[in-house]
């Protein structure tokens, strides 16, 4: 194993940690939004609620919320063009250096 | 950039100050709807100048550099995938990244501007996340000052020797952090408590975001390393002709 390598493998597993640990070690915690907790700290702010002067258009249209399954679905195609577009160069360029030869 | 560009560039900065700055401003994501008119309308016209930087770097890219449009396409998606995770925090609130590092880096912070508005759209019409009237304040504080400020350190900490992967992880990360400081001002300003004035209601914005966002901020600086660590290896010529690595391995 190189030694780029095993940076790479730490680095993942300390990634996963930070993001796992909150999860249990706040257990019982909602993990709502940072953003909605910013728009109840400006009605804590402003002592009145705050009415938003526009909805968002998707929301209009439907009449109503987001239902939330839906919204993950497009959370999902969002991360899944992404990934796909990251994967499909990756891989070009991880083939293209078994190809070229070496300088 | 071209002379024809500049004047451009300069047309529209000229044009955002006049409008930006002459009402006399009273002005993540910003919810739709949660910033009066005049701020929506102030921080959008801001952001026009670093746009229109953006389109003509990437157009010179694309122009100059044909190859590396492979690694703009990556950063691009990268912004993608990375702000579409929400990760839970320290505090028992979910937020998610930003992703603007990487491409910073690479390409410049105008560039990311380009790249980050096209992701704050696809959010803000179908996720209801963000904002079409917030679009301006949000474009401002992920895809202009949070890049601004990666390139910013990455460039103080070449000069000043720091190890490379370093570097990068402190961009990326304080690059984050500073598009929630950001955030938690846009916000401040426009609802100044009674009692401390802008600078009270700043402390509290800050003291939602900022916790949140720490160790989400080091997470962003660890994957971008990573990714950066995958280019190395693999997209050395491509890096070479952004001058990103020098010459020989």
């Amino acid at each position: 194993m190189t030694k780029n390598t095993k940076t790479v493998i730490i680095l993942i597993l300390a990634i996963i940690l930070i993001a796992l640990i909150p999860l249990f070690a706040l257990k019982g915690a909602e993990f709502g939004g940072s953003d909605d907790a910013g728009s109840v700290m400006v009605e804590e702010i402003t002592g009145t609620e705050y009415e938003p002067w526009f909805t968002p258009v998707l929301e209009t249209m439907i009449d109503g919320e987001l239902p939330g399954e839906v919204e993950s679905l497009f959370f999902c195609i969002q991360t899944g063009i992404g990934v796909g577009i990251v994967a499909f160069c990756m891989g070009r360029l991880v083939e293209r250096k078994k190809w070229m030869k070496e300088d | 950039m071209k002379k024809r560009e500049k004047r451009w560039v300069a047309l529209a900065a000229v044009f955002a100050l006049v409008f930006g700055i002459a009402p006399a401003a009273n002005a993540m994501h910003i919810m739709e709807g949660y910033l009066p008119v005049q701020f929506c309308a102030i921080w959008g016209v801001i952001c026009v100048p670093f746009l229109a930087a953006g389109f003509f770097s990437i157009r010179k890219t694309i122009n100059e550099h044909r190859k590396t449009m492979i690694l703009l396409a990556m950063s691009g998606a990268f912004i993608f995938v990375i702000s579409s995770l929400k990760i839970p925090s320290v505090t028992g609130s979910c937020s998610h990244m930003t992703g603007t590092g990487l491409g910073a880096l690479l390409f410049g912070p105008s560039a990311v501007s380009i790249l980050g508005i096209i992701v704050l759209l696809f959010q803000a019409i179908l996720l209801a996340h963000g904002g079409l009237t917030t679009l301006g304040a949000n474009t401002f504080s992920m895809a202009i000052a949070g890049p601004f400020v990666s390139y910013g350190i990455y460039w103080i900490l070449k000069r000043c020797r720091v190890n490379r992967r370093v570097s990068i992880f402190l961009a990326a990360a304080l690059g984050d952090l500073f598009t929630y400081c950001v955030t938690s001002f846009q916000l401040a300003i426009c609802y100044p408590s009674e009692a401390g004035g802008i600078g009270a209601s700043l402390v509290k914005f800050l003291g939602v975001f900022a916790p949140t966002q720490i160790p989400l901020a080091v997470i962003e600086g660890l994957i971008t390393v990573v990714i950066m660590i995958g280019l190395e290896s693999y997209a050395r010529p491509e890096l070479r002709e952004l001058r990103f690595v020098e010459g020989d391995r």
